[in-house]
């Protein structure tokens, strides 16, 4: 994928694009296995969602936790065998950017939630506003 | 408009009329018209002129960085006109409507009032510093331009293309009445059933992809493409706040396109989010565009922090003080920037413990900017400081907006904002902060780097009153308001009836002739020097004594900034380069000169903005065979951008080399060097 | 002694002869190659529609609950076609994996082949929704009848279109490796929509989790 007169200048520290696959040219087994794999591990993962939902065998309350560790899980599967996210250092751009955006999804997410779910045990619902001018 | 009319809608027309035009309103007639002529003027004389074929060739399919940020100044200068305009009426309106209704009633006023507000952040604050960002961030990382060319040509017409709408609904149809943020549940279809609030939807929707991807293009720009030598901690520091505000953007702007689509849907499609009824949250409105609104006013601010970066070290003869720490201050405020929003609305009815932690964000993110104004004053201390029209914006700005960061430091605290909420206690800080740090960072980056843009200085004398009287004006227009507030008065009034007042705001009105007096100042500056701009002319492209890699080209650089990137070996890259031929007494050597590719010029930006305009228009006014017409005009544009086969055109290493002749001539000419010490 | 501004032409080569320093951080190395440039810049675009699906998750957490009087997810959520949905995108990932390994050995064939079946079966997935849409709709449970609905409506639908746009990227990316075969820009530009597809599955399995699972919980 990489063209010759860039490969040297990867031996110097090497930086990759994102999605793109190590430099060291691996066979195309060994590429189609390393997609296989992830297809499979996040095919057990989304079954095992469905699964936790409707077995009643996890603890009632527990479910949520259950469901969202799982789709963190989901979505690890497709950083790293679809997407190809490493820890390597040539992955390091790449990373921080994906860190910061989940940050702010992060924060907007919670945030919203806290605000919002306050704001709401703080104030009149806006039905019972309306009834009371009546 | 007539809003108990109910529109007659056809499927040519859609809600359009001819009563959407205001005939029985004089102001917005005479205003028009008067802009009309303007621009009908400017057209025929451009025409008769034959300069059509230059300015398409040159300008309007320009990719080039440099030509795309002064064409983002200039949309921003004749919006700051416009908004201003609207700031006149609403100052002379207050000064007089003690016990009477003034000259303009409240719908008028309210959507003054929105406008006013709509255009100076979006299309003024924003495509001022974007502006600047296009134009010097490539020249300060020593590369040829941004990541993507033409897509940065695509985010200046889609910005320009909301300019335009909003411009639009002062003669066809009518604004939002809501205030600048379109709270439900007024912006909603039951109460604000005019074609207004879909004019600012749309017009921010459009030119919010712009900025989005204007974003994009910079944070790939700053990461991805540095001059070789160029790490991360010999950028320069306009650079870092580049970086920091572009990743603000990236992150902030979708939740705006979010927010708005969710209004949009309401709106247009019969949805639930912020109605009264059938279970609408309109505070979760509130919530959304404040995540958004908080982290832009920082995007706002960060180039400004940049420019005062760059002209204080420049006018002090001295590396910037404690860059690192520069560096750590702002990405913290980029961080912070995002963990406070909440103050923008704690009256809303949130709990002690809410209200608590995010007022200790806010007073927290005090901190790091404190960190800046400090490190500004070491880089002056013990400098040798020549007080040009660049410093002088820069010290004015020291003053005015540390006086407004403390007052904002005394909203942070929520007991202090429930008195001052909405008071024009809160109008005085946010114009403190905003023209005491953004607009003045505009006018010191403009007359910083106009010589590097055009070949010629700006006059002194004309700038120097300039400053006086923005500053003085300014003083003199916001601090009645803080004095107002204290005594209660609210925002946004129409009329009032207090006594006690009207006075504070009769100084206040005498304050927005004196900044009219400064912008006067401004305009004089420009036409004066462009009639000497022999006498003005910039020959050595380095007229300050820079210390940043933009001083090293000529002015203006040519199209491809850099005959042979520079190799950048510490910080501060020209100022290195200078001191070496300074001791040396001559130039450095001759680099090897090779063919290089630039980007064509496009038409891609201007022609998808045109679909863009169409199909804005034609969703206000619901005239859905537009829409599609327009939807599949910009969809054809990028498609048909997206097949071309050849984008770039050679340059031979030989022009490179005889431009880059002439370069280091100047250059000699700078250093006072012989003819023959030229390597 | 390294000339300060000697400078190097833009693609890295060195017309000093100074010689290759080993040590040089990437981040010292000069602008860096297209492919990269290209790929993080739409990497830093899809992290802001990540945070664009955000805003509509948000939305859907706090409005989840106003059903005002009508119908909720646990009534509405028909959990066998969202697995199905899900398995039709997974696999559709899986495809366009495929496709970008054809990519890299320049092999049209499966290439065309593996971006076709994507399309099927991103196609499946939009009939699949499609039909869900349709049916509550019919059911008097459109996005107009409540905020709860309304928020789920802009959620999955704000989905549904990007995986609309994708198709339409897809065909476009076929017909243009078709007509011109795996020229660089091309080539970029397929990166570019395998990173857009592989982002949409992950964005779905956030929306399966939060609004189908979570909302059908007994």
């Amino acid at each position: 994928m990489s063209s010759h007169h860039e490969a040297h200048r990867d031996e110097r520290g090497a930086d990759l694009a994102p999605g793109e696959d190590t430099q060291d040219p691996k066979g195309i087994v060994q590429r189609v296995q390393g997609y296989l794999i992830g297809l499979v591990l996040a095919a057990s993962l989304t079954a095992a969602s469905f699964w936790a939902l409707k077995s009643g065998l996890i603890y009632g309350p527990g479910v949520p936790v259950a469901l969202i560790a799982l789709a963190i899980a989901q979505m690890g599967v497709h950083l790293v065998f679809f997407l190809h996210i490493t820890t390597g250092p040539d992955n390091a751009n790449n990373v921080l950017a994906l860190a910061f955006g989940v940050l702010i999804v992060a924060l907007v997410l919670i945030g919203s939630i806290w605000i919002m779910a306050n704001l709401d045990h703080n104030t009149m619902p806006a039905g019972m506003m309306q009834q009371m001018q009546r | 408009m007539n809003p108990d009319v109910a529109p007659q809608t056809s499927f040519l027309f859609g809600k359009l009329g001819w009563n959407a035009i205001p005939f029985d309103e004089p102001l917005p007639m005479v205003a028009s018209g008067v802009v009309a002529t303007a621009i009908l003027g400017v057209l025929i004389w451009t025409w008769r002129r034959g300069y059509f074929p230059y300015l398409w060739r040159e300008w309007i399919t320009s990719v080039d960085h440099k030509r795309i940020g002064v064409m983002y100044c200039l949309l921003a200068g004749l919006m700051l006109l416009r908004g201003f305009s609207d700031a006149i009426m609403m100052r002379s309106q207050q000064a007089i409507a003690y016990a009477n209704n003034g000259y303009l009633p409240s719908d008028h006023y309210d959507q003054i009032f929105s406008a006013h507000g709509t255009i100076m952040i979006f299309f003024v604050a924003m495509t001022f510093m974007i502006g600047l960002m296009n134009f010097v961030v490539p020249l300060q990382l020593g590369v040829r331009d941004v990541a993507f060319p033409t897509l940065n040509s695509v985010s200046f017409w889609l910005t320009a293309s909301g300019a335009l709408l909003i411009n639009v609904s002062l003669v066809v149809g009518e604004f939002a009445k809501t205030g600048w943020v379109v709270y439900p549940p007024l912006s909603e279809l039951r109460f604000s059933p005019g074609v207004g609030v879909d004019y600012y939807l749309w017009a921010i929707q459009i030119s919010g992809v712009g900025t989005l991807l204007s974003g994009v293009n910079l944070v790939t720009t700053i990461l991805k493409m540095r001059a070789p030598g160029m790490g991360y901690t010999r950028m320069p520091m306009f650079c870092w706040t580049a970086l920091a505000s572009n990743l603000l953007i990236v992150a902030a702007f979708p939740i705006l396109t979010t927010t708005l689509a969710m209004l949009t849907l309401d709106r247009y499609l019969g949805f639930h989010f912020f109605t009264n009824e059938l279970g609408g949250n309109a505070m979760m409105f509130v919530n959304l565009i404040w995540a958004w609104g908080h982290p832009e006013v920082y995007i706002l601010i960060l180039p400004a922090f940049g420019v005062f970066s760059e002209v204080v070290s420049t006018f002090s003869g001295k590396p910037l003080f404690g860059y690192r720490s520069m560096i750590l201050a702002t990405m913290a405020i980029c961080i912070l920037s995002f963990m406070v929003w909440l103050h923008h609305f704690f009256t809303m009815g949130a709990g002690a413990d809410v209200n608590g932690f995010f007022g200790v964000t806010t007073m927290i993110i005090a901190v790091p900017t404190g960190v800046k104004v400090f490190n500004w004053l070491f880089t002056m201390y013990g400098g040798r400081i020549r007080f040009t029209t660049p410093m002088l914006w820069s010290v004015g700005f020291m003053v005015t907006f540390v006086i407004g960061g403390m007052t904002g430091v005394l909203l942070a605290v929520p007991p202090a904002d429930f008195v001052l909420h909405n008071s024009v206690f809160l109008v005085a800080h946010f114009h403190n902060v905003i023209i005491g740090g953004v607009l003045f960072g505009a006018f010191a980056g403009l007359t910083y780097w106009w010589p590097k843009a055009f070949g010629f200085q700006l006059d002194e004398k004309w700038g120097k009153r300039a400053f006086w009287l923005w500053i003085t004006g300014f003083y003199v227009a916001f601090m009645p308001l803080y004095v107002l507030g204290l005594m209660g008065m609210t925002r946004r009034l129409q009329r009032y009836d207090v006594p006690e007042w009207q006075p504070w705001l009769l100084v206040a009105a005498v304050g927005v002739v004196l900044i009219a007096g400064g912008i006067a100042s401004q305009i004089a500056q420009i036409v004066v020097s462009i009639r000497n701009r022999k006498q003005l002319a910039d020959v050595t492209g380095d007229p300050w004594d820079g210390r940043t890699l933009e001083w090293i080209t000529t002015s203006p650089p040519p199209a491809f900034n850099f005959a042979v990137l520079p190799d950048v070996e510490g910080e501060e890259a020209y100022w290195n380069v200078k001191s070496l031929a300074r001791e040396r007494q001559r130039l450095s050597e001759l680099p090897d000169y090779a063919d290089i590719e630039m980007p064509k010029n496009s038409p891609t930006g201007v022609v998808c903005a045109f679909f863009a305009t169409a199909m804005g228009f034609a969703l206000i006014w619901h005239i859905w065979w537009l829409v599609a017409l327009g939807f599949v005009g910009a969809w054809a544009t990028f498609v048909i951008f997206a097949w071309r086969d050849d984008p770039e055109y050679e340059i031979h290493a030989r022009d490179l080399e005889a431009h880059d002749r002439e370069r280091r001539q100047a250059k000699a000419k700078l250093l006072g060097l012989r003819e023959g010490d030229v390597a | 002694m390294s000339n300060p501004a000697a400078g190097k032409t833009s693609d890295g080569e060195d017309p000093h002869n100074l010689g290759h320093d080993d040590d040089v951080p990437i981040s010292e190395q000069g602008p860096a190659p297209k492919r990269i440039v290209v790929a993080y810049g739409f990497w830093i675009f899809l992290l802001s529609d990540f945070i664009l699906f955000s805003g509509f998750f948000a939305g859907y957490a706090v409005l989840s609950g106003a059903t005002a009087g009508g119908p909720s997810g646990r009534e509405l959520f028909e959990l066998p076609l969202v697995a199905v949905e899900t398995a039709l995108l997974l696999v559709s990932s899986f495809t366009c994996g495929l496709a970008g390994i054809a990519l890299t050995v320049r092999n049209m064939r499966w290439f065309q082949s593996t971006m076709a079946a994507t399309f099927v079966l991103g196609a499946g997935f939009l009939a699949l929704e499609a039909y869900e849409f349709t049916h509550l709709i019919g059911e008097g449970a459109g996005p107009g009848r409540s905020a709860f609905l309304s928020a789920f409506f802009a959620l999955v639908g704000c989905h549904g279109l990007h995986v609309l746009l994708g198709l339409v990227w897809l065909t476009t990316m076929m017909a243009q490796v078709g007509a011109k075969g795996f020229r660089d820009d091309i080539e970029r530009r397929v990166q570019c929509f395998a990173l857009f597809w592989h982002a949409l599955d992950i964005i779905w399995v956030a929306v399966f989790t939060m609004v189908y699972l979570l909302g059908s919980g007994t």
